[in-house]
């Protein structure tokens, strides 16, 4: 089927979109949300996995209560009320890869609900309200082997890993998100992102959105411009980086649009996103006919977490992510548009790390903000998976500290960090790049530069030093860049004092 | 018929104890007892659907060699036992007397299981039952019905037909059954033996194959209250693997059930449901009944009737929630993992062979509650059927709440009839449901309830049984009065009730 889309400048002009972000976080607590295997994702498969997990018939599940503490601390970072009383429900439907055919997960008594997160986007604040974060298990994992997409349908045959197969999660849900429609992208990318870092702050879970520990749904209709209505809206699942979260917005908004404008109806679909092209494709039909038929889990007791609890609970949460960002461009003397770039990357969690390891604020964000930011977008990756960590960026930082090398080496030990050749200190050996630290070598290409311009030499002793410059620059390309500039200067000052 | 098979559990305990028998003579005498009237599904009791003679006899050996040594882990140690198929076993088949379990043999014991196991108790195969525990006749086992041992031309109750019948027979002198809405006791009235149902938590359900949730409970199968009282406190107590059992100390059975045979009941407060009774309830039935209400008057306890007019919706109630847990609960024999699986020609997708495995795995009952329970729990009908049942489920606890604050036990038949002919009402859904109806309630509230022989039925020389209910926790009141009933009948009748059965065709 091929899809008209519309430019999204002329999206905008016409429409407002209503933005719903389902974002599951996989938590890391030892054991699985109802059993006591390890919750390790990965290994050999069906390794962790015990009749609870397996739905083996007979079988019967126990709440962790660490993940219920995870879940009340998520809660409360986001501004939620905590239920006094809440129960799991099943969640039926079948699925190869569910053990149940049931999901064990909560229904209308969510864990934590009314709730908001304040997000970022260009020095404006949007306040992002969140309906409910519940508890739920997560499914196994499905390989489908054989037929073009990749899916069951049309696959040979398909494996199922039981190991995820009730690893705990929990799946926050925000309101329907109305902002101006040019910002939507934006606000979308900025929320998942920051409710990642919140989490990463929470130590709940590892956060990674690459591995799937964050997984996010992009929920989106549009409606023209002064319809209070909302529009029919389309699901795109498993979004799995903030790049892409922007990218499926603004697509979804394209196509949208694209309908509405020949006259069309949205289809209530699930859509499936493609990092490649940025684009996405439909899934199965979802329409108002699919009927999970949710009732309490009788297996399960309900869940009470007591008050005294709750509050010891917040008690133990991280400094708020506005106090934190303030706290820190204070100490790090960044300037209000410093600031707003490094937000804008996401460089502060990946800034302070790097602070850490002994690096001046200024030149972590330097390095972040400048060249290693420039490198991920061309990669069209996240910063923080551009391949460099913050102990490295600090050890090239001390290299350049001690003029071991200068900033423009450093940029190509960066190209062989993100090669895997090795640690700082190995690229620089293994590629020969470190400054000419012996006067001796500088002086005789110092000696052949003035000798090849004479004038230039007359011009220096007549006390026109800016003329080095020229002199400079002939060292720097005899040396291949490999010279302190400075110490360049110095002896060529110094020769023809 | 071997005299050691007619002992009682406890008879056998002390036997044991006192080294006049062994745990494999025991065992192999109910092996053989087994062999002799067993048979299968086209003729004989047909009790079991999986026998373990070899298992059961290698465990006997290890309880000999304990006793010997000093080292027996329990009164029961070397006391054999039947378990209800619905029971995970390790090692041994758990079919649910369904076909989409045919072959599966879990890989972990039920905590009860693991309990009789670790106390010694040989097991000596799985007794039958209706299709996941779906029937009150045990003819909607996909193996064969079960036959009353008293009439093997009729039904032995049901679900647990199987367990009933077992001890019925002398084919095992214990049995694990579960009961959801009668499943134990119901059994236990139309063949003459004795059944408890404990308080809702107070035995773990972990490796019981769920029917529902939130009725289904674990109990003791046997011919005695005292031998009741033993095994359940063998298998009582908080699981740390079911959350919803309860944490609080289980005990006192035996004690209580020593106490009641000595017949004093004065001071007891005993309430008749006036709503257990009318038409449809067989006059043999409520004669028996109404003498062993005397019965209890004369053995000293105050006698008044009490009104629950509630339980007259226990039974549409318990068709909505019932069916509904089940509707889920069996949503996992897909196939996929285990049991069986029915691939359909051509090339066909997980979906097509989740179908068609269902389609040919469950029977009609079980297909007949999985629709009615799915429409239960459809949008736009949940509130209009399951959450109008969860409401009235309430009423119903607070019936049974208003009637203990003015007397300590309830009573009522167990079952409108006595045994019917097999065949009888496999046609007629509603008239079979019927079979439950003084059960249910039990059920719905977590309530605890026994079923006593309350003598034969006039017009069909069968068995009838005598229910009583008490409150939650308060089980030990079912053994203080059912044993008080049992030891004034027995003493009446100048023996137990199963020395009136006709006599099966056996080695003696």
């Amino acid at each position: 089927m091929s899809e008209t889309l519309v430019p999204f400048d002329e999206v905008i002009a016409k429409y407002d979109p209503a933005l719903g972000l389902e974002v599951h976080v996989e938590l890391n607590t030892n054991t699985k949300m109802f059993c006591g295997c390890p919750a390790l994702f990965g290994g050999e498969p069906n390794t962790h996995v015990c009749p609870t997990c397996l739905g083996l018939p007979g079988a019967m599940p126990v709440v962790n209560g660490k993940a219920v503490e995870s879940a009340i601390r998520i809660g409360l970072a986001l501004n939620c009320s905590i239920a006094e009383w809440c129960r799991f429900a099943r969640k039926n439907y079948f699925y190869p890869d569910m053990p149940k055919n049931f999901q064990t997960s909560q229904y209308d008594e969510p864990i934590a609900f009314d709730g908001w997160l304040d997000v970022e986007v260009e020095g404006e604040t949007y306040r992002i309200e969140i309906e409910r974060a519940h508890m739920e298990e997560d499914t196994g994992k499905s390989t489908h082997v054989g037929g073009a997409t990749g899916r069951i349908h049309g696959a040979d045959y398909s494996l199922v890993d039981y190991n995820r197969a009730g690893i705990p999660l929990i799946e926050i849900v925000t309101r329907p998100i109305l902002v101006p429609a040019e910002k939507a992208p934006a606000v979308a990318r900025a929320y998942v992102g920051q409710l990642r870092d919140l989490i990463l702050a929470l130590g709940v879970s590892d956060a990674r959105m690459d591995q799937g520990s964050i997984r996010a749904d992009v929920n989106l209709s549009l409606a023209p411009k002064g319809e209070t209505k909302l529009g029919t809206r389309s699901e795109t699942k498993n979004v799995n980086s903030l790049r892409s979260v922007e990218r499926a917005v603004r697509f979804e908004m394209s196509r949208h649009a694209g309908i509405l404008d020949a006259g069309g109806s949205v289809l209530q679909e699930t859509r499936h996103f493609h990092e490649d092209t940025g684009t996405t494709s439909s899934g199965r039909e979802k329409s108002d006919a699919e009927d999970y038929r949710y009732f309490p889990e009788p297996d399960l007791v309900p869940v009470a977490p007591s008050r005294e609890w709750v509050e010891e609970l917040r008690g133990t949460l991280p400094e708020n992510p506005t106090q934190r960002r303030a706290r820190l461009q204070e100490e790090y003397g960044f300037s209000d548009l410093e600031m707003r770039d490094v937000w804008a990357a996401g460089a502060l969690p990946l800034i302070e790390a790097t602070v850490a390891e002994g690096t001046a604020p200024q030149s972590a964000r330097k390095w972040w903000v400048a060249e290693l930011l420039r490198r991920a977008n061309d990669a069209g990756v996240e910063l923080a998976e551009v391949g460099v960590t913050p102990k490295q960026v600090a050890e090239v930082q001390a290299l350049v500290d001690a003029k071991t090398i200068n900033d423009k080496l450093a940029r190509q030990v960066f190209d062989g960090l993100i090669a895997g050749e090795g640690t700082a200190a190995e690229v620089i050996e293994k590629r020969g790049l470190a400054l000419v630290s012996d006067d001796g070598p500088l002086l005789a290409a110092i000696d052949e530069a003035l000798a090849a311009q004479p004038d230039i030499a007359e011009k220096i002793r007549g006390g026109n030093h800016a003329a080095a410059g020229a002199v400079i620059g002939a060292v720097m390309k005899a040396t291949r860049g490999q010279a302190d500039a400075a110490r360049v200067r110095e002896l060529i000052l110094e020769k023809l004092a | 018929m071997s005299e050691i098979i007619t002992k009682t559990a406890a008879e056998l305990a002390d036997l044991l104890a006192a080294g006049e028998t062994t745990s494999v003579e025991v065992t192999q005498a109910h092996l053989d007892r087994i062999a002799a009237v067993d048979g299968d599904a086209a003729s004989g009791v047909h009790a079991f659907l999986h026998v373990d003679a070899e298992g059961a006899l290698a465990q006997a050996a290890e309880s000999d060699a304990r006793r010997a040594a000093g080292e027996a882990r329990h009164l029961l140690d070397g006391v054999p036992i039947a378990v209800k198929d619905v029971l995970a076993t390790q090692g041994l088949p758990t079919t649910c007397g369904s076909k989409i379990l045919e072959g599966w043999v879990p890989p972990y014991d039920a905590t009860v299981v693991g309990k009789i196991k670790a106390a010694g108790l040989p097991i000596l195969g799985k007794t039958n039952m209706d299709e996941f525990a779906m029937g009150s006749s045990t003819e909607h086992s996909a193996y064969g019905p079960t036959r009353n041992p008293w009439d093997q031309t009729r039904i032995p109750g049901g679900s647990g037909g199987g367990s009933a019948a077992a001890v019925a027979a002398f084919e095992a002198p214990l049995a694990l059954g579960t009961d959801t809405g009668g499943s134990i006791r119901q059994p236990g009235a139309v063949t003459g033996t004795v059944g408890v149902k404990p308080t809702y938590g107070g035995v773990s359900r972990y490796g019981l194959v769920a029917l529902a949730n939130s009725l289904d409970q674990v109990g003791p199968v046997t011919r005695t209250v005292l031998d009741s009282a033993l095994l359940h406190e063998l298998i009582g107590g908080h699981d740390p693997l079911d959350s919803t059992s309860v944490d609080t100390p289980v005990g006192g059975f035996v004690e209580a059930a020593r106490k009641g045979a000595a017949g004093d009941l004065s001071g007891l407060r005993v309430g008749v449901i006036k709503e257990l009774a009318g038409d449809g309830w067989q006059p043999g039935v409520m004669q028996r009944f109404a003498e062993t209400v005397d019965l209890l008057k004369e053995l000293g306890a105050e006698v008044t009737e009490v009104s629950c007019p509630t339980f007259v919706h226990a039974m549409a109630t318990y068709y909505l929630i019932l069916p509904a847990e089940c509707s889920s609960n069996l949503a996992k024999f897909d196939a996929m993992r285990y049991g069986l699986r029915v691939v359909p020609e051509g090339d066909p997708s997980a979906e097509a062979v989740m179908k068609a495995t269902r389609d040919a795995g469950f029977g009609d009952e079980v297909k007949r509650r999985i629709m009615i329970g799915t429409y239960a729990l459809s949008s736009g009908y949940y509130d209009a059927y399951y959450g109008q049942a969860q409401k009235v489920r309430t009423l119903i606890s607070r019936d049974f709440a208003a009637a203990f604050e003015d007397v300590d036990v309830l009573v009522s038949p167990t079952s409108p009839t006595t045994a019917f002919p097999l065949g009888d009402k496999l046609d007629d859904p509603l008239a079979m449901y019927l079979q439950d109806l003084a059960t249910i309630p039990a059920n719905l509230a977590g309530v605890p309830g026994i079923s006593v022989p309350a003598g034969l039925a006039d017009e069909d020389g069968l068995p009838v049984g005598f229910q009583v209910l008490a409150p939650a926790l308060a089980d030990d009141r079912l053994y203080r009065v059912g044993a008080a009933v049992e030891a004034a009948l027995t003493s009446r009748w100048g023996g137990p009730i199963l020395a009136k059965a006709p006599t099966l065709e056996g080695p003696r």
